[in-house]
């Protein structure tokens, strides 16, 4: 069950936590500078930050003792090169523990394309030069950002040798191998912003976020730039969800930890507009895996509302009891009834990138 | 000698003292500092060595690059630009 939420913002990171029923903020770290993604480790407790400091570059901090005290560690950096344009990292946009058997190990994914690793807890890290160089990596660009991010790790829990990246924009990659091999995994997505031949094209494909159902890890959902997503299949095949209401747009996603077909979205206007549909804050649900969609707004705004929620915005704990929610309006809510009504615990914190539980 | 100032906002991430190098260019300069000072690099420099793009280099008043030469006696400093703000 979730004891805390980790919500990394414009302006610091904040730690909710509950007591019964109720959540309420525990503590601050590195207020007035930006957060782009909080993680606990579940393996040895440590809490990691990545900061995206406007002028100083991408940060990753860790805390061993509940974020009290923080320490900077390297971040993840693309090998030195003389190629023109060589590759930097902007932004650490994804954080993920190795598994249980595999202490120290750590993912990171960045805007600049590269996915790195770390077997030291983050002392060090290395490209992981297998997913840099597939075919078809030179057509990823950047979706909303100057370069190409990967924003979604999946890591099988009971075989980590299988893993899933998402990336906007450059397609749903899997590897079987623990990272040594990698193959697209985007059939059936479609991409309208496309030209007509490369529609489908695995490498143009815009996946907002990628997730995976603990309990039955060959079951993904995607929130895409066009559309909703569901594979069964360890992502061989997609099935375009048309029936999220008020839209299929949007940029988070969240899975039930026990159940494939349970999952929820935050719809939103496609798609430079990127505002909630009426004004109006809703969640839609499905429980069948999107067969069908229940849209809930009790607790939420529903009217003059423009919140978004990003795509690590929305979360889900492991027990599935409690859900999360963060906006770029600096709203934060909680739900404990799987979605059917929300409280808003904060209402005016900075805007909210990623919220994430953690069992502190 | 050179001497090197490092703007005062670098300071709530990590210690930055003014330092006194001896350096023909602007880059060796900040070379020489990164050396007693490893994570200093990352600030001011991304993966591939260039200059952070919303940091700027200033030697004696006039704004410059990391190939610049530099002369005993100048003055060079690290600021943050405000096109990054």
């Amino acid at each position: 069950m979730g004891d805390a939420v980790l919500v990394s913002t414009r302006k610091g990171l904040f730690t909710l936590r509950r007591s019964g029923k109720r959540w309420k903020v525990g503590g601050s770290a590195f207020l007035g500078d930006p957060l782009s993604i909080a993680m606990h480790d579940p393996r040895d407790g440590r809490l990691y930050a990545a900061l995206n400091l406007g002028h100083f570059g991408p940060k990753l901090q860790v805390s061993i003792d509940q974020g009290r005290k923080w320490r900077e560690l390297p971040a993840p950096a693309f090998p030195k090169s003389d190629a023109k344009d060589a590759p930097s990292v902007l932004q650490i946009w994804a954080l993920e523990p190795g598994a249980p058997a595999e202490p120290g190990r750590l993912w990171a994914g960045t805007i600049g394309g590269g996915l790195f690793r770390s077997d030291d807890s983050g002392e060090s890290w290395s490209l992981v030069e297998s997913l840099w160089t597939v075919p078809g990596r030179e057509k990823w660009f950047g979706g909303g950002n100057d370069a190409p991010g990967i924003h979604s790790i999946c890591i099988h829990p009971g075989d980590p040798k299988r893993m899933a990246v998402a990336i906007s924009l450059g397609g749903v990659w899997v590897s079987e191998d623990g990272g040594a091999s990698w193959a697209p995994r985007t059939k059936g997505m479609i991409a309208t912003y496309m030209p007509p031949e490369l529609r489908e094209d695995p490498s143009s494909q815009d996946p907002h976020r990628l997730v995976q159902c603990a309990a039955d890890p060959d079951a993904f959902w995607v929130q895409h730039h066009n559309g909703v997503f569901r594979s069964t299949d360890r992502g061989r095949r997609w099935r375009n969800v048309k029936t999220v209401k008020p839209s299929v747009f949007g940029f988070a996603v969240a899975v039930d930890p026990k159940d494939p077909d349970r999952a929820w979205f935050v719809p939103a206007i496609k798609d430079e507009r990127r505002i909630p549909v009426d004004g109006a804050m809703v969640v839609a649900r499905t429980t069948d895996g999107g067969k069908s969609f229940r849209t809930m707004k009790r607790g939420l705004p529903q009217k003059n509302a423009y919140d978004l929620v990003y795509r690590h915005g929305l979360a889900i704990d492991e027990e599935g009891e409690w859900l999360a929610m963060g906006s770029t309006s600096g709203h934060l809510w909680f739900s404990g009834d799987h979605g059917e009504s929300w409280d808003m615990v904060e209402g005016h914190l900075p805007p909210i990138y990623a919220v994430r539980f953690a069992a502190l | 000698m050179i001497r090197v100032v490092f703007t005062p906002n670098l300071r709530r991430h990590l210690a930055t003292p003014e330092a006194t190098v001896a350096a023909v260019t602007v880059a060796a300069a900040l070379d020489q500092v990164f050396t007693g000072n490893a994570r200093l690099r990352g600030y001011i420099l991304d993966d591939q060595g260039r200059l952070r793009k919303h940091v700027a280099l200033f030697r004696n008043g006039d704004k410059v690059d990391l190939g610049e030469p530099l002369a005993a006696g100048d003055e060079l400093y690290v600021m943050q630009a405000l096109s990054g703000g």
